[in-house]
């Protein structure tokens, strides 16, 4: 990555960003090992782009985005968000700077507090950071809630009383009461129906067009991220395997983890030649992970030096990253 | 957006809405017949409290030593004990002490151990081992020995017996709400509050704390029937309410002597206390039934 690139309206940037997490045994809990759930992970968000990170799951991309929000904390590397390092931030002005910074979660069951009306849910963002007057918070409260296409009539019930998607539209509104620059979505269709799941989509990306937005979009699910994001991060065992715009990575995949994955996305043509990569064997623990490419004891094309040294995330191609052997690393 | 045709729909009434889960609870309490007689056993009880001078015929320190050991009937409904004082107004008045003792004993114990709890549980690490040992070394006495001990230390008398009772009930309800907030504290609406900036304090306060209430309100319940054992029980043994206090325990051990000849000394106090513990235990267990959803069936 050249520096000159680095610089570009980059509004969050990660450098090697690692999560643990000790594994603690007997008596005394003692440390006997730690899992690496993020494990050198490093990517920068443009302002007003869809970042997706996708992969399967325990793969660590969850854990990415709690980490960036320190929601989590992470054991190493810095994350800059709008010019501040916000890993070297005291607790109090990490909640100070969470006003620009918001996060849905996957399951709109379990993120509303089922004791609290929609109402308080969403006006307590506003009351935590001391903003408007109670009527100016009303107000907006009655907006946001329009804005997501729910009614203010509605502000009185419980979250139990919603729909999943119903629910969901609360969760975002919430997180669109600060009125945030960035917002994490960790997941947040994949426990909906399919038909609420692009309605829900649509919403978010209009309200990326209203509000000038920038997303980072965790998700599992392919042909989700390929509709909704511009760049997209293929994650596998805590590390990025591949980095790449979305057009260049769907045409093209360089890796044999994301050309596997690829090809097990059902094609809407029941004709169409589909040649699917089927791996081998299970995905490690992360707790124990594979020396040298952390994907070698899968890789349908893997080599000696995938065995013995860890490949880097390097260019490819124009826009194009990807941490693999196969592509001219060994020189380095 | 994506649901016009639904918006056009008339808004229904506005309803003036007590948290619904409260309402469903009653409601399926009210179903529970048991839970029901416990609270009209308890209900009485507590009428009868507050109403004490107006009910009871005769003062409870009056004596008519003509009158010792007088059987029941006639001028003395319960009859009288070996001092000439009338049973019926000891034992009404008895509820003061015996309802008093319970309610603020647990009322102790519950805001002590809940505090104690949430703070183990929430914030964790050396903390909650220090507040989790400390519970385990209560609970190591049995409850009455160690209440015992500090009324020992303390001095015999009805504030001091409250307290003993108090502490020895902290830990139960110390465990309980800590286990409530290991839980909640890893729900998806906690670190959706951390998420917007929000203070430990407030966590606490508006998400943790109530929703540890259910359990703590069961708990309590039950907590009163043991806690007016445990009065009676120190009261016996001359470490609780001291005479002329109608306390039902005091009663019972002043007038265990007599058990042969005036059997009715004994009996209405030891059915007193069996018909409040009752009574505290069937709507605890009514209200564990509705509160708390892990012992539905």
């Amino acid at each position: 990555m050249s520096p000159t690139q680095v610089q570009e309206d980059s509004l969050l940037e990660v450098r090697s960003l690692k999560t643990y997490f000790p594994i603690r045994k007997g008596l005394f809990q003692r440390e006997v090992g730690q899992v690496k759930a993020v494990d050198d992970v490093s990517f920068q968000v443009r302002k007003g782009e869809s970042f997706g990170i996708v992969g399967e799951s325990g793969c660590g991309k969850s854990t990415t985005g709690r980490s960036l929000l320190r929601l989590i904390e992470p054991t190493g590397g810095e994350v800059m968000f709008d010019g501040h390092k916000v890993t070297e931030f005291s607790d109090s002005r990490m909640r100070e700077i969470r006003r620009d910074m918001g996060m849905i979660f996957q399951d709109p069951f379990a993120s509303l507090n089922p004791r609290h009306k929609v109402r308080k849910i969403l006006e307590e963002p506003l009351i935590v950071h001391g903003i408007g007057s109670a009527e100016e918070r009303r107000s907006r409260v009655e907006r946001v809630m329009e804005t997501v296409g729910l009614s203010s009539w509605q502000l009185d019930r419980f979250p139990h009383q919603f729909s999943g998607g119903q629910r969901q539209r609360i969760a975002i509104a919430r997180a669109l009461m600060l009125q945030p620059k960035l917002i994490v979505a960790d997941e947040p269709v994949s426990a909906l129906d399919v038909s609420i799941q692009s309605q829900i989509l649509n919403l978010m990306q209009d309200l990326k067009d209203e509000f000038g937005l920038t997303y980072v979009f965790i998700a599992h699910d392919l042909s989700v991220v390929k509709h909704f994001c511009d760049r997209v991060a293929v994650m596998y065992l805590g590390r990025i395997v591949e980095l790449a715009d979305k057009h260049s990575l769907y045409r093209e995949p360089k890796h044999p983890y994301t050309q596997a994955l690829l090809s097990a996305v059902p094609k809407p043509d029941p004709n169409a030649a589909s040649e699917r990569i089927i791996l081998q064997g299970e995905i490690p623990s992360p707790a124990n992970v594979p020396q040298g490419c952390v994907f070698s004891t899968r890789c349908p094309q893997v080599m000696d030096i995938c065995r013995q040294q860890k490949p880097v995330l390097q260019p490819t191609s124009e826009g194009h990253m990807t941490a693999c052997h196969l592509y001219g690393s060994a020189e380095a | 957006m994506s649901q016009p045709a639904i918006k056009l729909a008339p808004p229904p009434p506005a309803k003036t809405e007590v948290s619904s889960s409260w309402r469903d609870g009653w409601r399926s309490f009210r179903k529970n017949r048991l839970a029901m007689v416990g609270l009209g056993i308890i209900v009485f009880f507590v009428l009868i409290a507050v109403l004490a001078p107006f009910i009871a015929p005769y003062d409870y320190k009056e004596q008519e030593l003509v009158n010792r050991l007088h059987k029941p009937g006639g001028e003395h409904w319960f009859g009288t004990d070996d001092l000439g004082r009338d049973i019926f107004s000891r034992i009404i008045y008895g509820t003061r002490i015996s309802l008093w003792v319970g309610i603020s004993s647990v009322v102790g114990s519950i805001v002590a151990g809940t505090m104690l709890g949430i703070v183990a549980g929430y914030y964790g690490r050396w903390l909650d081992a220090l507040i989790s040992r400390f519970f385990d070394i209560l609970l190591a006495f049995p409850g009455i020995l160690l209440a015992i001990a500090i009324v020992a230390a303390l001095g015999p008398s009805l504030q001091n017996a409250l307290l003993a009772i108090a502490i020895v009930n902290v830990p139960v309800f110390g465990r309980l709400v800590r286990a409530r907030v290991l839980s909640l504290r890893e729900e998806e609406y906690i670190m959706a509050a951390r998420a917007i900036g929000m203070k430990n304090s407030r966590i606490l306060w508006q998400h943790i704390l109530p929703n540890c209430l259910g359990p703590i309100i069961v708990q309590g319940t039950l907590g009163i029937a043991t806690a007016i054992i445990e009065a009676a029980a120190l009261g016996f043994l001359g470490m609780g309410a001291q005479p002329p206090e109608p306390e039902w325990g005091k009663m019972l051990s002043d007038s265990r002597q007599f058990i042969q000849n005036a059997p009715w000394t004994v009996i209405f106090p030891g059915l007193s206390i069996m018909l409040t513990v009752l009574g505290f235990n069937l709507i605890g267990d009514g209200l564990r039934d509705v509160l708390d959803p892990r012992m539905k069936s």
